[in-house]
């Protein structure tokens, strides 16, 4: 038996080793980030009206696409989680394949749906929309790699919540709209909920789809990328720590408000 | 009132086959069986959860089978895990509410709830109720939903004794108060203390429908009476005597004499170990009936002790411990059984 706790404690001791290189590779590459940035260099960032311009572009246009978005993936996300139906394993493929793709090709992927010569760039002009150059062309850009996100941790909070209990409120007489709103939305909320932080998070931090669809105006990703090519290291520094401190900002808040509710 | 017309459905591992019954308005219908038989189907079937392949089902003569779930008015009740949540008991109970009008609501929750003694209870969250009090939870929404027909699927398997006690109390006022109960149980005593009528299912299919008294007395198969705790159970051939007023039964080339007015063929019998005597030798008596084997297993049971016999098939005998001691019974020794014909109960 003492053994056993012994070769359980070195397995333990070796697993946290693995696990904390893993940590380090993720903290120190950012620390180090911070750390050569000086306060006066950040200072300048962050009275930059151009800088608060890219980050607050990124920020709504990333929030724009992920709400405009579930009015689609979640009810789709529902069928996936409760329906069986022919090619669903195709359905689900097809949803990921977003992740799997690189970022410029899915930017020139996008950017061959919304040129003027086709089908919604001639419509969106009809409205007076532009998606070229456009927030609306970032939005798209930025759900198109990031829905599938929402989409699946959506379905596994649908497919999370016993089906039983939705039966159950029909035999009480709800109609299933109201089945679905009464009951698997908000049994399933928490998981849609991170879905949600996953594509905003996703898609706000987006650079190769949304440079080929709208170089400008800049997101905060494309304005590092834009200082870091035109004036090196340097320069795109204060600029990347000021957007990463936003970022950890909001998602550790909707992290703690996810974990009280 | 409710009318299962030869339905037939597959689902899983699961199968019904051809399930007939009738259920009349104020029934306290059981259906009894071992798990995976069915039962919980046939529920579920019912009430338009799972759909069935073939067959009818009828409720105040309507044809409710092809039904949405919602419209079939009809309500479940589960062992467990079926009350919301997310909401708090008042919620749940309201849940089936149609009223806007927040006083009316309240008006029938409160009643709901009194009827079934969880007033106080209104603001607690499912997780924080007691298995019975859940159970009453449960029971009080369907009340709420205005259903008058209620599919409960073990609703007592898992509560303490006094918890199953007062919910089978509960029951019965409901059903005296005019709630028509279909409850499925693999519990023999439960479905004796509740129904006015009890249906037996064995592999998918409902083997037997009759009053508890009519299943006890005279079970249709081997399954029904092993199942409701008959232990010496034999199938085999009856045969007239002449000139006898006593039947000769065959069964495992063991023949017993019988007192009864069953028909001559095939045929099933029934002893209750408490008719059979042990002795060390032949007795002489009354008895037609005297076996010698040897004892394979001795157990104790709720009361006194069951002897189990080998004697060319097995019969348990229940005998006190005092005759236990007396007759130095141990398992290997070879021993007299004796039972009087009369003690013989014959079902063709």
């Amino acid at each position: 038996m003492k053994k056993y706790f012994q070769n359980k404690s070195l397995l333990n001791l070796v697993f946290a080793f693995l696990g904390g290189v893993l940590l380090l590779f993720i903290i120190a590459p950012l620390a180090g980030m911070y750390l050569s940035t000086s306060l006066g260099s950040l200072n300048e960032a962050v009275g930059s009206e151009e800088v608060r311009n890219s980050i607050w572009l990124s920020l709504w246009t990333a929030m724009a696409g992920t709400l405009f978005f579930s009015f689609f993936a979640i009810p789709l996300a529902y069928l996936l989680a409760r329906k069986k139906f022919f090619l669903k394993s195709i359905v689900n493929g097809i949803i990921d394949i977003p992740i799997i793709i690189p970022h410029s090709a899915a930017g020139i992927a996008v950017l061959g749906i919304i040129t003027r010569d086709s089908f919604l760039g001639r419509a969106g002009e009809l409205f007076g929309i532009k998606f070229i150059g456009n927030p609306a062309g970032i939005i798209l850009a930025m759900a198109f790699v990031s829905i599938p996100f929402l989409i699946n941790a959506a379905r596994d909070g649908f497919a999370a919540v016993p089906e039983r209990l939705e039966k159950i409120a029909l035999t009480l007489g709800a109609s299933p709209l109201r089945v679905f709103f009464t009951i698997s939305l908000p049994l399933a909320w928490r998981s849609i909920l991170s879905g949600f932080i996953l594509m905003w998070a996703r898609g706000m931090s987006e650079f190769g789809a949304v440079i080929i669809v709208a170089y400008n105006p800049q997101t905060a990703p494309v304005m590092i990328f834009e200082r870091f090519t035109s004036y090196g290291l340097k320069y795109s520094v204060p600029v990347a720590v000021v957007f990463v401190t936003v970022c950890l900002i909001i998602f550790v808040t909707l992290r703690l408000v996810k974990k009280k509710s | 009132m409710l009318v299962v017309d030869n339905i037939s459905l597959r689902a899983g591992n699961f199968e019904l086959k051809n399930v007939n019954f009738r259920v009349d308005k104020g029934d306290y219908f059981v259906i009894l069986g071992i798990s995976g038989v069915g039962k919980s189907l046939l529920l579920e079937s019912i009430a338009g959860l799972t759909k069935i392949n073939s067959g009818e089902i009828l409720l105040r003569g309507r044809k409710i089978s092809d039904e949405k779930i919602q419209k079939r008015n009809i309500s479940i009740v589960y062992q467990d895990a079926d009350l919301f949540p997310h909401l708090t008991v008042f919620e749940n109970i309201a849940y089936p509410l149609k009223s806007k009008k927040e006083k009316e609501i309240k008006e029938k929750v409160n009643r709901a709830a009194e009827l079934v003694g969880i007033s106080d209870k209104l603001n607690r969250q499912p997780e924080t109720l007691s298995g019975g009090e859940y159970q009453r939870v449960a029971l009080a929404r369907s009340l709420a939903s205005g259903n008058d027909i209620f599919l409960l699927d073990e609703p007592l398997s898992a509560l303490d004794p006094k918890s199953k006690n007062d919910l089978r109390v509960l029951l019965r006022k409901l059903n005296r108060d005019g709630i028509t109960i279909i409850h499925v149980t693999h519990d023999y005593e439960e479905a004796v203390s509740l129904a006015n009528k009890i249906g037996i299912m064995e592999k998918g299919e409902m083997v037997h429908v009759a009053s508890p008294e009519e299943i006890f007395k005279h079970p249709k198969s081997e399954f029904v009476a092993q199942f409701i705790g008959i232990k010496n159970f034999l199938r085999g051939e009856l045969n007239a005597i002449k000139e006898s007023d006593l039947k000769e039964f065959s069964a495992n080339e063991i023949k017993i004499f019988s007192l009864t007015d069953a028909a001559d063929g095939g045929a099933f019998l029934l002893i209750q170990p408490e008719e059979i005597s042990i002795s060390n030798s032949i007795e002489s008596g009354s008895a037609r009936n005297h076996f010698k084997g040897k004892i394979t297993d001795i157990a104790r049971a709720k009361i006194g002790i069951e002897v189990t016999i080998d004697i060319g098939c097995e019969l348990i005998s229940l005998i006190s411990s005092d005759a236990l001691n007396s007759l130095e019974l141990k398992i290997g020794k070879e021993v007299w059984i004796n039972f009087k014909a009369s003690s013989c109960k014959i079902y063709n």
